[in-house]
């Protein structure tokens, strides 16, 4: 029996190394260690053995099913190592294809802009007013130093609805608004569509944006408008970047300027794009006209503040690099799907 | 308004001044500068010659050789014109030398023969027949006796930047060379002199000629008129063409272009009448009746009527009072005498009245802004004393002045320390005083008196400008407000509006923006009732166009006209959505209300569930759970078996579903296009945002498959109803995963399919607790619905 054991040992431990698969690692345990295996085939005769023998025997026979259960965990373990470097093998794909994007879409430029002023206006502690495009005569002009015959009426083409109603053609009413219900302190942004009468081309559209601001309190000064809006330019365009006010003229505000900020192209040295100016016309502003606080019962007395007012679509315009204002309002999915 | 630098001479001192240096200072003081023209700019190294000889060229019968003395040097120099003869002064564009119109001269040979320039006429120099009318064709023949080698822009003058003004509606004195000398001045910090007119007189007395009355006070509130007699009709000097010219006006004869020269430099517009054309002596200012007939001097006829205010002799209108002359008693040829009338007229009427006419001229564009009354007597004693000066008359003595109300003086407190708070930076008392004063301010004490011709400025705010404006803009400090702080956030609206346009970004739409206006066709296109109350908009009265006419009631429109542009690039899977106002006139108000619309379109590769699917996305996001897709047949916009009105909170919120193919065709579209269009405002009340956590099952979920078999026109809807009512509070999902018709189903029967998942929430479910609900369910499908299980 000693013999017989030996040799199972022996045979199974030639078979494990020939073997490649799991399958025959399987089939080989299963022969020599199996309900009908060898092994156990030998074992049942134990029986037969003597007292003295059967130790002896026994310590063999489990001395070899070790031995052999060894091996295999061993030889399976070499197997299933194979088996993975073969699979990932057979996994091999081209990192370089292109990867499936999952369909997301995207906001209007315009949005994407305007969502940039709103988030720094509400970083000075604006709110954000709405008001109505479709604006009475009142808040668009009267209250606002335009009575009707004014001149200034003239150099803002305006839709009429009836002789009372017009589509606003500035944001300037949103200050009436706001000042009307709200008491000081007041600082907000009104962003807004507004409507001229320009023929629609490269540079004009019968609509656009723009976004106009208010701030009243006491004690506001000139100073105050300026480092505002230097804080937004900066804030917008880069630390870097300059304003220059000049005095203009606005029925509601007194003093009034106009606002420029360095070129984005030169930097202020002087190019084609600012036409060797150095700066580009980007907003209107002034402080508030005292008549237009007193129409508000805001008492210019005791209360001061300042206004300003840009249109949306040249910063948006300048910003993306955008050549022709109708692309704004085109759609084409081919114009939407670039930002 | 064109100013010629040179012409600030006369008033104050341009030393030292460079255009450009000009061009900063008066932008940054508050007269904006649009732009400096200098014709001599373009001419270079063109000079005076004296014509030694001239030769017929040997091989060009109309070309000639002449030999020119240009100081210097002589130069041989080939011309083809036919006037020129030794001994002439001529331009002479040497070698290397740049004509206005850009054109080089280069020395060369013309049919062998060196030229070494070019002889020019008055136009190739940038001059016009106005300024040579007797010149002949060809070569500009010079005056004897010029310096030879002279640059001809010294001659003619031609170095004089003209500087163009971007005046603001509220600076009508800076309508005047006066006006902008003035700023100039106090700019540069220089001394401002204007001379008062000193005018010599002949005698005799207009009150003798003339009888003025002003029937209109309030319209007109001075009218002052001197005469000239024995006028002498002919050209003007030289220089006063030159500044007409430059300040864009054609000189017509001495006294038309008088009182176009006051124009330019007072800013009072001018009238000069035919006095022999004036009937009855007499000058009457009155409204026009209504139906009265006149011809401008333009030649145009215009049917007046009672808001325009008339200047009339005994008779008939004789000019449009602060617009145009008449045609009737203009000054011509033969003229002898002479009325000029210097007059304030009110703005607005001016404004209407040219308006009305169609005729804005240089006068009407002045009054409109509102001119000084106190400016017309120094204005018309101007014009006369510039009568004597290039003697085309004798001035009359005597005037006539009527003056209604004179201006009330305007005084404002002066308050140097507010100012300096105001501003946020220290400008001196003494400064500010300085300032004010050169501007035309008289400060006494606390007390600023407003000259009449600044009646723009009229309170604190206003000093507080003319004096930063001069001090420098540039002076100003940036600080931030001090104060209460506020606290920057959006509104509740806001931030909904905000979440629903990511939602439909992250559904993989794109935004877009769109016109508000639109065309009274689109209900037409969009096959929309006759009687449907859309039809109702705010309407435009003085539209770009009719496509821009109306304000939309619908953004459907607007989002076919986008579908389709898109769909003629060739754009494929198009998936687009707008969040913008519909206007919805309002019975008895003036203004309409505005509501914000969500509209949802797509075409490509897509069907109705996909829209809804993105429509339920939006909603569940705003916890709008309570909501009902039912069907639409009446909607003739929609495909009228595949068209839903979302309703929640008790109303129709919006519609959604498959574009009608006649409305697709209307737009040119040839996909199948899905739209939904949903009222922001309504989902904005409904919206449930504030999500609080509910505790995840502890208990295993009890699944069942229901296979069944139901009429065609059942809607999925009623079926999950019934089950989701019958299951009560242990319903966790119902999925419905498969629809079939056709083999092995009964004709007109449908298979549905659904996956319902029930779980209690304090129990593991069991059989016995799920069947008899399964059981209940089958049983109220069958009773209500008559669905079975297959």
């Amino acid at each position: 029996m000693k013999e017989q054991l030996l040799a199972i040992r022996k045979s199974a431990e030639e078979k494990l190394v020939s073997l490649t698969s799991l399958q025959e690692l399987e089939d080989v345990r299963v022969s020599v260690l199996g309900k009908k295996g060898e092994l156990t085939q030998v074992l049942r005769q134990m029986g037969a053995l003597s007292a003295e023998e059967r130790p002896i025997i026994g310590a063999l026979a489990n001395e070899v099913r070790e031995a052999i259960e060894s091996a295999l965990s061993e030889r399976k373990t070499v197997l299933l190592a194979k088996a993975r470097e073969e699979k990932l093998a057979k996994e091999v794909i081209d990192v370089t294809m292109a990867g499936k994007k999952p369909e997301i879409g995207g906001l209007h430029p315009i949005t994407k802009v305007l969502d940039e002023v709103k988030n720094i206006f509400l970083g000075m502690g604006f709110s954000i007013a709405e008001g109505p495009d479709v604006e009475l005569d009142y808040y668009n002009f009267e209250a606002l130093n335009i009575p009707k015959e004014h001149p200034a009426r003239d150099t803002q083409d305006t839709f009429y609805v009836s002789d009372n109603v017009v589509l606003r053609t500035q944001t300037s009413p949103m200050q009436i608004r706001v000042m009307e219900k709200a008491k000081p302190p007041i600082r907000i942004i009104a962003p807004g569509r507004v409507y001229r009468s320009d023929a629609v081309d490269a540079t004009h559209s019968p609509v656009f944006h723009q976004i106009e601001g208010l701030v009243v309190d006491k004690g506001i000064t000139m100073a105050d408008l300026k480092g505002t809006l230097e804080q937004f330019i900066k804030s917008l365009y880069g630390q870097d970047a300059k304003i220059r006010l000049r005095p203009h003229h606005f029925p509601f505000t007194e003093p009034s300027a106009e606002v420029d900020v360095s070129c984005f192209v030169c930097g202020g040295k002087g190019c084609r794009v600012c036409k060797g100016e150095g700066f580009i016309e980007i907003l209107g502003a002034g402080m508030v006209h005292p008549d237009v606080l007193r129409r508000c019962n805001i008492d210019p007395d005791e209360y001061s503040g300042f206004a300003f007012g840009l249109g949306l679509e040249r910063i948006v315009m300048r910003r993306m690099n955008i050549d022709d204002m109708r692309h704004l309002y085109e759609n084409d999915v081919r114009f939407l799907k670039q930002f | 308004m064109k100013l010629p630098l040179s012409w600030l001479s006369d008033y104050t001192d341009m030393s030292g001044i460079t255009p450009e240096c000009y061009n900063h200072a008066l932008t940054m003081s508050g007269s904006k500068v649009e732009g400096i023209e200098n014709i001599g700019d373009k001419i270079q190294n063109i000079v005076t010659g004296k014509i030694l000889s001239v030769e017929k060229h040997p091989d060009a019968d109309k070309l000639k050789v002449c030999m020119l003395d240009v100081g210097t040097e002589t130069l041989q120099i080939v011309t083809g014109a036919d006037n020129v003869k030794p001994g002439q002064t001529v331009p002479v564009a040497k070698d290397g030398a740049l004509l206005p119109d850009g054109t080089k001269i280069k020395k060369g040979k013309l049919r062998g023969v060196e030229s070494n320039g070019m002889l020019c006429s008055y136009e190739e120099i940038g001059m016009t027949k106005e300024d040579f009318p007797d010149a002949e064709y060809g070569i500009l023949i010079l005056e004897d006796g010029l310096p030879l080698g002279k640059d001809i822009k010294e001659v003619f003058g031609l170095d004089n930047p003209v500087v163009e003004f971007e005046i603001t509606s509220n600076r009508p004195d800076c309508f005047s060379v006066i006006g902008l000398a003035r700023e100039t001045a106090v700019t540069f910090n220089r001394p401002f002199n204007v001379k008062t007119p000193v005018v010599k007189g002949s005698g005799d007395d207009i009150n003798n000629y003339m009888r003025i009355t002003v029937d209109e006070p309030t319209l007109c509130k001075r009218y002052t008129a001197k005469m000239v007699k024995n006028v002498k009709i002919g050209p003007s000097p030289a220089w006063m063409v030159k500044r007409l010219k430059s300040c864009g006006i054609r000189s017509i004869n001495n006294i038309v272009d008088i009182t176009n020269y006051i124009l330019l430099e007072y800013g009072q517009p001018m009238h000069a009448f035919d006095m022999s054309y004036l009937e009855g002596n007499e000058i009457n200012v009155r409204r026009a009746r209504d139906g009265e007939p006149m011809t401008t001097l333009d030649g145009e006829e215009h049917t007046l009527d009672s808001s325009m205010l008339m200047i009339c002799d005994g008779k008939k209108p004789v000019a449009v009072a602060g617009v145009m002359g008449g045609l009737n008693s203009e000054v011509r040829e033969d003229t002898k005498t002479v009325l000029f009338e210097s007059a304030t007229f009110l703005g607005s009427s001016v404004r209407i009245t040219a308006k009305k006419l169609g005729l804005r001229t240089e006068s009407s564009s002045r009054f409109e802004k509102g001119l000084d009354t106190e400016n017309t007597y120094p204005a018309v004693m101007r014009a006369c004393e510039l009568v004597e000066e290039l003697g085309c008359g004798e001035v009359v003595d005597g005037i006539i002045d009527v003056y209604g109300t004179k201006p009330e003086k305007v005084t404002i407190k002066f308050e140097p320390e507010r100012i300096n708070e105001f501003i946020g930076f220290n400008v001196p008392t003494d400064e500010m005083v300085k300032t004010l004063t050169d501007l035309g301010f008289t400060v006494d004490g606390d007390e600023i008196c407003v000259p009449t011709f600044r009646p723009d400025v009229l309170c604190f705010n206003d000093i507080a400008e003319e004096v930063v404006r001069m001090y420098g803009y540039d002076k100003i400090p940036s600080t931030l407000m001090d104060g209460d702080t506020t606290v920057g956030i959006k509104t509740y609206g806001q931030q909904i509006e905000d979440r629903v346009k990511n939602t439909l970004v992250g559904c993989g739409l794109y935004e877009t923006l769109v016109f508000s206006f639109t065309n009274p066709n689109i209900f037409d296109r969009l096959n929309m009732p006759a009687d449907s109350a859309k039809r109702n908009a705010v309407v435009i009265t003085n539209p770009l166009g009719v496509e821009n006419s109306i304000m939309r009631t619908t953004a459907i429109a607007s989002m076919m006209e986008v579908v389709a542009r898109n769909e003629n690039f060739k754009a494929e899977n198009v998936r687009l959505f707008e969040l913008g106002k519909i206007y919805i006139p309002k019975e008895g108000e003036d203004l309409p209300e505005e509501r914000r619309v969500v509209t949802i379109g797509m075409y490509g590769n897509c069907d109705y569930f996909d829209l809804k699917g993105v429509v339920e996305v939006m909603l569940d996001d705003l916890g709008i759970a309570k909501r009902s897709f039912e069907p639409e047949k009446e909607n003739t916009t929609f495909h009228p078996g595949r068209c839903a009105n979302l309703v929640a909170g008790g109303r129709t919120i919006g519609v959604i579903g498959q574009i009608h193919p006649e409305v697709s065709e209307n737009y040119g579209v040839s996909s199948d296009v899905y739209v939904a269009e949903i009222d922001f405002e309504d989902m904005l009340m409904l919206a449930k945002t504030e999500k609080t956590y509910k505790k995840l099952p502890k208990y295993p979920a009890s699944q069942r498959d229901l296979a069944l078999i139901a009429d065609e026109g059942v809607l999925a809807a009623q079926i999950e109803s019934i089950i989701k009512k019958k299951a009560g509070n242990i319903f966790e999902s119902l999925t419905l995963f498969d629809v079939y018709k056709g083999n092995q189903i009964p004709e007109n029967k449908k298979s549905m399919a659904y996956s319902l998942v029930l779980r209690d929430e304090n129990k593991t479910l069991t059989d016995d607790d799920v069947n008899p609900i399964i059981e209940s369910i089958l049983k109220e499908l069958s009773a209500k619905l008559d669905v079975t299980l297959r």
